[in-house]
């Protein structure tokens, strides 16, 4: 086979394909040609022939064009008005996140010590800070993947603090998310399903499910469907009886107005920031938080690194290090802390700075903003003949409608042919819509009228 | 006084910045506002009221966040400050992060994601207005699975240690699926193997054998053929192992696995020196997975976004977790996982950032590129290797005399006996001269070890600069040990203490935590941590 | 506070041919071959890196040779604690050795005066002037005790700690960074009940025990490290060997103590990875993997060695780390069995060995496991040992394999090959096991 080193192949990314400089190298550590170094590699294994790949397209505005012009086959949703959730949200994001976070000083950084690295420390000892406030907690993580981890690793703490099995889960979970989350934990823990009512959780059941077999209570708030849990206290205080650990997933972006979990019994708070400044990239952009209380023991649990402060030998100075870095002294199990890993450090920093520029009074806004597009989509969509909301809870950005004179998928499509993504399928007759700052009354005027319309033009067809 | 001007020193004299920055929440002044939010529209406020009002009095939050409130222009200054205070890959010759494998992250592709086609689609919109993404998922898919010899690949998994996870539960998921579940608890792995491997197979719930090399540092494969047996369910391996040893009897360690039923799992974090050399396939692996933003060249992100791409053969197919992207009739159609996949285990189709970085390299570089890139990697590798070993004081345990493929995991033993300066000290003081370094895994098996990976994407003359700082530190270790010792000095903060890190009565992981312990400033919705706590 | 312990004559065999110093021909051998007294140059090289850091030190000690001399050398101030009376200068050739004595050896002359407590109830050692100092050092109060020796001069040393205070099987390895502020206000530790820790200044031939700084400059770091009060502590063993078997090519090392010794944690937060597990929990994980193994209705032998008797611990037994216990169902049968009542116990019903690690050697069994012989372990049948460590243990073989010497070649052949050692409840870790007819 060909030494490509030893032809003219010089690529801007690799400086050593100058001819000259690599013969200089290979003279240096005395080899022929790279094949020597390739010793070890039995013949056999040998790929003998070029990769079977496209042919290259090494110069820049080439390779801009292909790329580009597979790109141009989307359509973004700022050209069609999307009322889709389910996970990824359509929020506004400050030209200031974006501008902090394409710095290619905090987007090419990675693993270096507080003190060459120590604003990306800093950046991410301020996310947790800010997260902290919103959610009232004292221990927040660097992030993890996603909120489907988060929640994971949560349930898989109190199966590790409790050493018991049964999770009863109180709420409707996002499919995929619950697929996640099981899959992850079914060597340790046992999810049972409690159903709920009224698209919230039902305390008398849980009551009856609950013994000294339960690991967790895991409660979703919002929902999958939206619905915000106003029974929290109520399902602490008797999961905590039975000593079982409150496990929650929840989305932060209505803690400005609404009432943080831990002040309602939770014990472990986890979730997904992307709704703090993040894009919605197809779904691809996401970061996991679980929060604590400042209590040694469930902060031994965390498999996440967490950043705190330190002093240094000069007074004044903000020094950054890994608290508990050896987390063993209160280890309690043998089963080991799960994994660290490169998750999602970089959303984090959008996410602070995100919090940063919103303030008290701007996270404050956003969730009264939320709660009354979300009433009024309520609204506007139950007075349409044919179309009822799925349940009577308190929603936040998100609900479900039954649709009783068309199928959903159908609805969805005629909408799609006026520009309008109505929601995401949830099933038969039900469609779960996402309203959120970028989604203006006239938007769901808008979308009132469509469906009103295919629900009317369905009518009129039987 | 007048030109000319002296040449400049080697190394260089390098000054981090330093902006003495406050802790954001320390910018606060009460009145002050980021950004304005879009106000709520008369029409709803008719239709709805007072909508906090009308809240449950207990759901209201009763007092605001305590976050900061900050003007807009401070807080972009702050950050910006906080930015420059990093030693990214785009700034320092960052081939002192052995394992990572820090490339270049070609600007290009981060420019090429960011247009609103990328930025502002949804996963679950009509999928004609998302056919760009579904087709570069399911390109990059084509081009794994011939880079890897495999037969089918998942782009969901959304870090390299979560592509581990993605591995070991489709393993898992196998063994279930022919009734061996139960039987086959064990999973084996080596002592150089990226510890998330262990990691992952503990939480899926195997037992874990650890098996080590021989003297010379070569996984040893007597070892293995004695730790397996029917309970064994995979193998899991990387190779070349973190030394920069390739294993020649790779095959054969295959072999053994499935000789006894087990799956042969293959950690290709270190595929940055083999790419177009040899492939999973032809070794006879059943899963691999790579990290994109290892070895195709995506950016770190300061610690993430990360992924990675699982390929699989035919016969684990069928576990891949979804959903998946398929070509019907021209088009690219979704579908739901199917009956015997682990699932989905992330959001969506996973990172397309990275997806579309990662694509964008391939096309740059094509087969002969990539090819020229592993190969040049592992030239820059063995050249390193030799000015390093020139360093008194420095040494590579293992496979003496012979090359390695893309890192090595060198040693300062001897100038640790020496001097009594150890390798981490020897790290912080490379800061000084602009250079990362880092050690190890934990648990150091190579004692005061420090690993190297210069990849393919920086020049000779880069090479040289980071080894004359080598050089320059452990001289200094020898003559002048508390300089190394008490470094670091040039950079934005001075040597930090760590007591109160382990300690739990003092430890700050939040700035309200910090004013509580060590100011007793209580907020109004804190929480006694103790109050509620369930565990035993 | 610091102490400092210089054995004077460590050292002496090495460099002049010999195996080891003990014994009085040998010293006068050595001193004839032109042997050169090493420990105080090491011990000052290690006080020299102390006193850059810590200039106006004050280390307590024993005078003369034996550490006054090294302390005034490197600029540091001198508390004398011990006088050995007629020896308190340099060794003269002949008389008795100073290093702990084989009970086959006879004394030469009589035991010689010194201030501390001796000890001549235990048979089989004598109170030497190095377990007197250490053992003066500790009533002083002082917190980590370098010693400069040999195997032999850490043997002394524990035997005089066990002398100033009684080493129960309770006292776990504390890894947590001691509160130090006690080093410098000349708070002492006896309030504590804490044993001191100790370090060794490699100075000897033989140094079998994983006690010793890898420098006398890394003990010096080590010991300015210890001052600012940031030093984890874990126990290791303290090994010797038999000289004239070893002089004869044939070693086997013998267990004879426990030490706290000092280690450094790592200063970097360049972490990507899982957290590493402290050696107290490691062991103790370690531990929970045998205790979870346990079969009902077996015996289990369980032997020397620090995570072995924290197998112990943790099911209610107390054990000392020396000698071989009889577990059954959770129960302690027999304390430190003798060889015949081993043989005793395990005819009447399935058993299996517990054996650890036995120090930086590697050994399983070795001739100096008197009680658990290759009678004992052949009995066992084809699955005779569990074998139970903490993953560092095996690390810290750099490549070497473990060794089993039983003393019958055949069941040596036997157990050759690989072996499972417990590592964690649900991890374990393969390794290599030789036979060698002679050691490494």
């Amino acid at each position: 086979m060909k030494d490509a080193v030893t032809e003219a192949f010089v690529h801007p990314y690799i400086p050593n394909t100058a001819p000259a400089v690599k013969q200089a190298m290979l003279d240096a550590v005395g080899a022929e040609s790279v094949e020597d170094f390739y010793a070890d590699v039995p013949e056999d294994l040998r790929l003998r022939r070029p990769l079977n790949v496209p042919a290259p397209l090494p110069a820049e505005q080439d390779l801009a064009r292909h790329v580009k012009g597979i790109l141009a086959a989307n359509r973004s949703t700022e050209e069609r008005l999307s009322f889709l959730g389910a996970g990824t949200y359509n929020h506004y994001v400050p030209a200031v996140v974006d501008e902090v976070i394409r710095r290619s000083e905090f987007l090419t950084a990675y693993a270096g010590e507080p003190y060459e690295d120590h604003g990306r420390f800093q950046a991410l000892f301020e996310y947790q800070s800010l997260m902290a406030e919103l959610l009232a907690m004292d221990v927040v993580n660097v992030p993890t993947y996603d909120g489907y981890q988060a929640a994971a690793t949560g349930l898989a703490m109190a199966g590790r603090l409790t050493g018991r099995r049964r999770v009863l889960a109180l709420s409707d979970v996002l499919p995929e998310k619950l697929s996640k989350v099981i899959d992850y934990v079914r060597a340790n823990l046992d999810i049972e399903h409690i159903a709920t009512t009224g698209g919230v959780a039902d305390v008398d059941a849980l009551a009856a499910a609950l013994d000294d077999g339960v690991a967790a209570v895991w409660v979703e708030t919002p929902s999958f469907t939206g619905a915000v849990e106003t029974q929290l206290s109520e399902i602490a205080d008797a999961a905590h009886a039975a000593g079982a650990v409150v496990v929650v997933g929840t989305d932060p972006v209505g803690y400005g107005v609404l009432t943080p979990p831990a002040l309602q019994g939770a014990d472990i708070v986890t979730g997904d920031i992307q709704s703090l400044g993040l894009h919605q990239w197809f779904g691809g952009a996401h970061a996991g938080f679980i929060a604590v209380h400042d209590d040694p023991r469930f902060v031994m649990e965390l498999p996440s690194r967490l950043f705190g402060l330190e002093s240094t030998t000069v007074p004044g100075e903000y020094g950054f290090g890994d608290v508990a870095y050896e987390r063993t002294s209160f280890a309690q199990r043998e089963e080991g802390k799960e994994w660290v890993g490169t998750a999602a450090a970089l959303w984090g920093i959008a996410a602070g700075v995100y919090l940063s520029l919103m303030g008290p009074e701007g996270m404050r806004e956003h969730g009264e903003l939320l709660l009354a597009r979300t009433r009024y989509a309520q609204h506007r969509l139950a007075s349409i003949p044919g179309i009822r909301l799925g349940d009577d809870a308190l929603h936040l950005r998100e609900f479900t409608i039954c649709l009783d004179g068309i199928s959903a998928g159908d609805a969805v499509s005629a909408l799609r042919r006026e520009g309008i993504e109505p929601g995401v399928v949830v099933d038969e007759s039900t469609l779960l819509v996402c309203v959120t700052d970028t989604t203006s009354a006239t938007d769901i005027d808008r979308l009132a009228d469509a469906l009103a319309a295919v629900a009317t033009s369905k009518e009129e067809s039987k | 006084m007048s030109l000319p001007i002296a040449p400049k020193t080697s190394p260089r004299r390098f000054h981090q910045a330093s902006w003495d920055e406050p802790i954001v929440f320390e910018l606060s002044t009460p009145g002050e506002r980021g950004i304005a939010i879009t106000p709520v529209e008369p029409a709803v406020r008719d239709a709805v009221g007072d909508i906090v009002a009308d809240l449950p009095k207990h759901m209201r939050r009763p007092e605001p966040p305590a976050l900061p409130e900050i003007a807009q222009m401070r807080v972009l200054k702050h950050y910006l400050r906080l930015s420059q205070e990093n030693l990214g890959s785009d700034l320092n010759v960052d081939i002192g992060q052995g394992t990572c494998t820090i490339k270049y992250s070609p600007k290009i592709n981060d420019q090429l994601i960011e247009v609103p086609q990328l930025r502002s689609i949804h996963p679950a919109q009509d999928p004609a207005d998302t056919q760009g993404a579904l087709e570069m998922i399911w390109r990059l898919e084509r081009l794994m699975a011939e880079i890897s010899g495999m037969d089918a690949v998942s782009l969901a998994s959304p870090g390299g240690s979560a592509g581990i996870w993605t591995n070991i539960a489709m393993i898992r998921a196998y063994h279930e699926s022919r009734g061996e579940g139960e039987q086959r608890d064990e999973v084996i792995t080596t002592i150089f193997s990226h510890p998330s491997n262990a990691a992952a197979a503990k939480v899926a719930g195997y037992k874990i054998v650890t098996v080590y090399p021989d003297a010379d540092g070569y996984p040893d494969l007597g070892a293995l053929k004695a730790a397996l047996s029917e309970r064994t369910a995979a193998i899991m391996v990387t190779n070349p192992e973190d030394t920069g040893i390739y294993n020649p009897a790779i095959k054969e360690w295959v072999d053994a696995a499935h000789e006894v039923g087990a799956l042969a799992s293959y950690d290709q974090a270190n595929a940055a020196g083999i790419l177009g050399i040899t492939r999973a396939r032809d070794a006879g692996f059943d899963v691999c997975q790579f990290n994109l933003h290892k070895t195709f060249a995506a950016p770190h992100g300061s610690g993430g976004p990360g992924a990675a791409a699982n390929a699989v053969s035919a016969a684990l197919e069928p576990f891949l977790p979804g959903p998946r992207v398929q070509q019907v009739d021209g088009r690219f159609v979704v579908r739901e996982p199917g009956e015997l996949s682990i699932g989905h285990v992330a959001p969506a189709h996973g990172v397309i950032l990275h997806v579309v970085r990662a694509y964008a390299w391939i096309m740059s570089l094509g087969a002969e590129g990539m090819l020229t890139a592993s190969q040049i990697a592992v030239l820059n590798n063995n050249y390193l290797l030799k000015r390093v070993l020139e360093i008194p004081g420095a040494s590579a345990p293992y496979a003496t005399g012979r090359r390695r493929i893309e890192q090595v995991r060198y040693s300062w033993q001897e100038l640790f006996e020496e001097t009594g300066i150890s390798s981490e000290e020897i790290g912080i003081r490379m800061a000084d001269y602009g250079f990362h370094y880092w050690t190890s895994h934990h648990p150091y098996i190579v004692p005061q070890p420090f690993t190297l990976e210069p990849t393919e994407c920086y020049s000779k003359a880069e090479l040289d600069e980071y080894v004359a700082a080598l050089a320059q530190v452990a001289r200094e270790a020898r003559e002048d040990p508390e300089l190394v010792r008490t470094a670091p000095h040039n950079q934005t903060v001075h040597h930090t203490h760590h007591d109160d890190l382990d300690d739990p009565e003092r430890w700050a992981i939040t700035w309200r935590a910090y004013q509580r312990k060590h100011f007793g400033v209580v907020r109004a919705d804190a929480v006694d941590a103790l109050a509620g706590a369930a565990a035993s | 506070m610091i102490g400092l312990v210089v054995n004077p004559v460590a050292g002496v065999g090495g460099p002049a041919g010999l195996a080891g110093s003990d014994g009085a021909d040998v010293q006068r051998l050595a001193l004839a071959r032109g042997a050169h007294f090493r420990a105080q140059e090491r011990a000052t090289i290690a006080l020299r890196v102390l006193a850059s850091r810590h200039p106006s030190l004050e280390i307590a000690t024993a005078a003369g040779a034996m550490g006054e001399d090294a302390v005034r050398a490197a600029g540091l101030q001198a508390r004398v604690v011990y006088a050995s009376g007629a020896r308190a200068v340099a060794p003269r050739t002949g008389g008795r050795p100073r290093t702990g004595e084989d009970p086959a050896d006879a004394p030469v002359l009589g035991d010689p005066p010194v201030l501390g407590r001796a000890d001549a109830s235990e048979p089989g050692t004598s109170a030497s002037d190095t377990s007197a100092a250490v053992a003066a050092l500790a009533a002083a109060g002082a917190s980590l005790i370098l010693v400069a020796g040999g195997d032999g001069t850490l043997r002394d040393a524990a035997a005089g700690l066990a002398d100033a205070a009684a080493t129960t099987p309770e006292n776990l390895p504390d890894s947590s960074p001691p509160r130090h502020s006690d080093a410098d206000s000349g708070e002492d530790l006896r309030s504590s009940g804490q044993q001191p820790a100790v370090l060794g200044i490699p100075s000897g031939v033989k140094m079998y025990s994983p006690v010793f700084a890898v420098s006398p400059r890394v003990a010096g770091a080590l010991a300015a490290e210890w001052i600012d009060g940031t030093l984890p502590t874990a126990e290791r063993e303290v090994l010797d060997v038999d000289e004239e078997g070893m002089r004869h090519a044939r070693v086997h090392p013998v267990l004879y103590g426990m030490l706290r010794v000092p280690f450094r944690v790592g200063r970097t937060q360049s972490r990507k990875a899982a957290t590493p597990v402290s050696e107290a929990a490691a062991v103790a994980a370690a531990a929970r993997g045998v205790v979870k193994r346990m079969l009902p209705g077996i015996r289990y032998l369980l032997g020397p060695g620090s995570t072995t008797a924290e197998v112990a611990r943790q099911l209610g037994i107390r054990k000392s780390p020396l000698g071989v216990d009889v577990i059954l169902d959770g129960r302690q049968l027999l304390a430190a069995a003798s060889e015949e009542q081993l043989l005793a116990e395990v005819a009447q019903g399935p058993a299996q060995a517990v054996v650890t690690v036995i120090g930086g050697q590697g050994f399983l069994l070795g001739r100096g496991n008197q009680q658990l012989s290759a009678s004992v372990i052949r009995v066992l049948g084809d699955d005779p040992l569990m074998v139970v460590a903490p993953e560092q243990k095996l690390i810290d073989l750099h490549g070497r394999p473990l060794i089993v010497e039983t003393g019958d070649a055949d069941l040596d052949a036997r157990l050759a090959g690989h072996i499972r050692i417990v590592t964690g409840v649900g991890t374990a870790s393969l390794y290599a096991v030789a036979a060698p007819d002679l050691a490494p």
